[in-house]
């Protein structure tokens, strides 16, 4: 078992990773042993696949070829390699955006019957903030709006609307850097472009057309999809849920929804309640249908009606060991091409829903938002079918499963601070001011194999809030605290240092915030103009005391979170594996050094949670100190 | 004893086996950390192409090893009971003979610290970096008779 430990801090992780050693079935732990070890010019970026001149691979050891066929050297190679991720992560989020965007367009169209505005407050101030007079019918405001939001996408010339958000001072700079995004799908295509064989040969040139790139995601395709999800789905109000693979349940259906785009999984919720349904999964012997989440998709439906989450990235091969799952239905992102293999092992019947995503030989039933309830209605009644096929000795359900409490956004988590009568964001900002609390944390991101599962998060977040940091997460971050039980307002007696238990006492939240999923890191940066429009803690994001990072990150999507974190003005460290850049000394330096001169925040590669922790506190004591700020008001020493 | 061979036809010139080599030799022992030393590490086995294959080529630790004879200063010698040219680095004068004479070009002259370095099997490990380092199990790490040729059964 002591292997298992190195594995993963999560006891349900282990007891299940002990399961598939004793029944052979492999897990990305195993599947990462196989690969070791890893080839060391991937590693550090310095391996070029662009054209067929290639592949050419620069001699990190300085003896061999220092430039490629082309002659592009390390510097130009690595940063465009980056690039093109930058790129990657920005489309997911981005054309996760469009997707949603595009449902509540076919809603205004009268063809979306099963969706409806939810979030009525938000509808109207967001079609204010596109500049359309909400007094209009609402349908013709649906019309309006969503043909407003998808032309940022191909928008060519201009702003996004949405970077007005922003602090002005952030604003000019980004004028001045010629970095503000025109248009989301042109960022994108733009980066591309300057990637290819023989286009940009500037590795500080290709970062700056990449933090632009970013910054389309950050305050456009990601924002997009936050706010149209809260308008068609409801905004998040703070809620109680459950937490890890403890929440499937040994005499339901269970039916767990994993990926990113909450449209089907909303539906899927709406008729795991359904009373025909229901009765179908009683007839087969079951006593009722048990809905559970992994990843993103899983943060979603937890936000908005606090379904279970099973687990995060790692365990999604894990919650199909249990034996206990009838029916994996997935969307899009972060669905490993593994679990169709395991999923043989056992009854579970995987199903891929979105045309984007397939898997050779999985049962496709093709998600349309016209017909959403059928669709979902049709999965669910797929896996009360498969019941009956459930070998029930080779069920083992770990008994860990957890409280927690999410469902804060930038409109509810701030004001609660303020209570009902004084909804602002002035007592959060008084209470960074006056020093009860240091500042503020984003720790976001996936899980990686090559870490120890959960340690990494966990160990840092524990660390920022007995430090009077309040901490903000989203994604599988979120869900790894949220297993080690840091997400509910007792947590704050155990963990928190004095300040900020003060603080989460008096309004009863818990001293590390849920967000919601992956493209929900857009709330930070709305947050974070919030609290500059406050005013007293400067006037532009990079002044406010607060850090990022991502300690046990590996999608792309990462890279380009932790990009339009910097350009907005944010510090942020990544976890164990730097971003493939090593290989271009230049690059590491610009990166982790100059960027600050640029854009006021620069990157930092750490991998000891301990040491993440230090650094962020350091940066957060230096932002207090620039702003003049009084000393904390309980030193830990 | 054990030696090093190599299965040609599987190798696919990744140079994973040279990379594996300059960290095994790094103070570090660190891929990310060894990229920042003051003096880089150097590896001792380089992969050759020639007509359109891929050679991984390193020290053969030859039973009539030509650099011994040639070395002047008496700084090479062949341990009978090892299998290995044992380099004295403090006897070297770096005058580049072993490197000339060498029929594998395996000895490698490194320029930054006058001395050549040539595959030393990994002494201080279980076994050499290279072998585990490569992905298509084209090194094999061997026990060989005394006319140095591997058993059958490993050189499947």
């Amino acid at each position: 078992m002591d292997d298992m430990k190195t594995k993963s801090i999560d006891i349900a992780t282990q007891e299940m990773l002990k399961k598939a050693r004793e029944e052979n079935i492999k897990t990305s732990w195993d599947r990462l042993e196989a690969q070791l070890p890893q080839c060391g010019f991937g590693q550090l970026g310095v391996c070029c696949t662009v054209c067929s001149m290639g592949p050419c691979r620069i001699d990190p050891f300085g003896e061999g070829a220092q430039v490629g066929v082309c002659g592009a050297n390390a510097d130009t190679i690595a940063a465009r390699n980056l690039a093109r991720k930058i790129a990657v992560g920005a489309s997911a989020h981005s054309d996760h955006g469009r997707d949603v965007a595009h449902t509540l367009s076919l809603l205004g169209e009268g063809h979306a019957h099963d969706y409806e505005i939810l979030g009525l407050q938000k509808f109207k101030v967001l079609a204010q903030e596109f500049g359309i007079d909400t007094n209009k019918p609402k349908e013709q405001v649906i019309k309006e709006l969503s043909k407003k939001l998808l032309e940022e996408f191909g928008r060519q010339e201009g702003e996004l609307v949405f970077t007005k958000r922003a602090p002005k001072k952030r604003q000019s700079l980004w004028k001045k850097l010629g970095i503000t995004p025109r248009g989301i799908d042109r960022e994108v295509v733009e980066l591309l472009h300057t990637t290819t064989m023989g286009v940009d040969n500037d590795y500080k040139n290709l970062i700056t057309t990449g933090l632009r790139c970013a910054l389309s995601d950050g305050w456009g395709g990601s924002m997009v999809a936050t706010e149209v999800q809260d308008i068609i789905l409801g905004s998040p109000q703070p809620i109680r849920g459950k937490v890890n693979l403890g929440v499937l349940k040994e005499n339901y259906v269970n039916i767990v929804v994993h990926g990113h785009e909450p449209v089907l999984s909303e539906m899927a919720v709406k008729a795991s309640l359904d009373p025909e349904l229901v009765k179908l999964a009683k007839s087969k012997g079951a006593e009722g249908i048990n809905l559970a989440g992994i990843c993103c998709t899983a943060n979603e439906v937890l936000m908005r009606h606090g379904i279970a989450v099973a687990g995060n990235f790692l365990q999604q091969e894990l919650a199909i060991i249990t034996g206990a799952v009838e029916v994996m239905m997935v969307d899009v992102q972060c669905i490993m091409p593994a679990l169709q293999e395991v999923a043989t092992c056992f009854h579970t019947k995987l199903i891929t829903t979105s045309p984007k995503a397939r898997f050779p030989g999985v049962i496709h039933i093709a998600f349309e938002p016209q017909r959403a309830y059928e669709v979902a209605k049709e999965i669910i009644r797929f896996g009360i079918e498969n019941f009956s096929n459930r070998n029930k000795e080779r069920v083992n359900i770990p008994k860990q499963e957890m409280d927690l409490v999410a469902g804060f956004t930038k409109e509810t988590v701030f004001q609660i601070l303020g209570g009902r009568y004084r909804a602002t964001y002035r007592p959060l900002n008084e209470a960074i001011i006056s020093g009860r609390l240091r500042g503020l944390a984003g720790v976001v991101g996936c899980c990686n194999p090559k870490q120890t599962h959960d340690y990494f998060h966990t160990a840092l977040v524990k660390e920022l809030i007995k430090h009077d940091v309040l901490v903000l997460q989203t994604g599988c971050s979120a869900i790894a605290c949220a297993k080690q039980g840091l997400l509910v307002p007792e947590a704050a007696k155990v963990y928190a240092g004095k300040g900020l238990q003060e603080i989460c006492e008096a309004v009863g939240i818990p001293p590390v915030l849920h967000l919601g999923s992956c493209v929900d890191n857009s709330r930070i940066l709305t947050a974070a103009s919030y609290i500059i429009e406050e005013g007293g803690l400067g006037d532009d994001l990079s002044d406010i005391p607060a850090a990022g990072c991502a300690p046990e990150w590996m999608s792309e999507k990462a890279i380009t979170i932790g990009f339009y974190f910097v350009a907005s003005g944010i510090y942020t460290i990544f976890g164990a594996n730097p971003f493939a850049v090593l290989g271009s000394k230049n690059l590491t330096d610009y990166l982790t050094k100059d960027l600050e001169g640029v854009v006021g925040a620069r990157f930092e590669f750490c991998d000891d949670p301990m040491q993440m922790a230090k650094l962020m506190i350091a940066h957060i004591d230096r932002k207090r100190n620039d702003l003049k700020l009084k000393p904390v008001m309980y030193s830990q020493e | 004893m054990k030696k090093l061979t190599y299965k040609v036809d599987k190798c696919l010139g990744c140079k994973s086996c040279e990379i594996a080599c300059a960290i095994a030799h790094a103070k570090t022992q660190d891929l990310f950390k060894a990229l920042r030393e003051e003096v880089l590490s150097m590896p001792r086995k380089k992969v050759f192409s020639a007509k359109g294959k891929s050679y991984p080529v390193s020290c053969q630790h030859c039973q009539d090893p030509k650099c011994v004879d040639a070395c002047m200063a008496y700084a090479l010698k062949f341990d009978q009971e090892k299998g290995m040219v044992l380099h004295d680095e403090a006897r070297c004068v770096g005058c580049w003979m072993c490197v000339m004479v060498c029929p594998y070009a395996a000895i490698r002259p490194n320029a930054k610290t006058k001395i050549p370095v040539r595959c030393d099997k990994c002494q201080d490990k279980d076994e050499p970096a290279c072998v585990k380092a490569c992905p298509t199990g084209a090194i094999i790490w061997g026990a060989v008779d005394e006319e140095g040729i591997l058993s059958s059964h490993q050189t499947k």
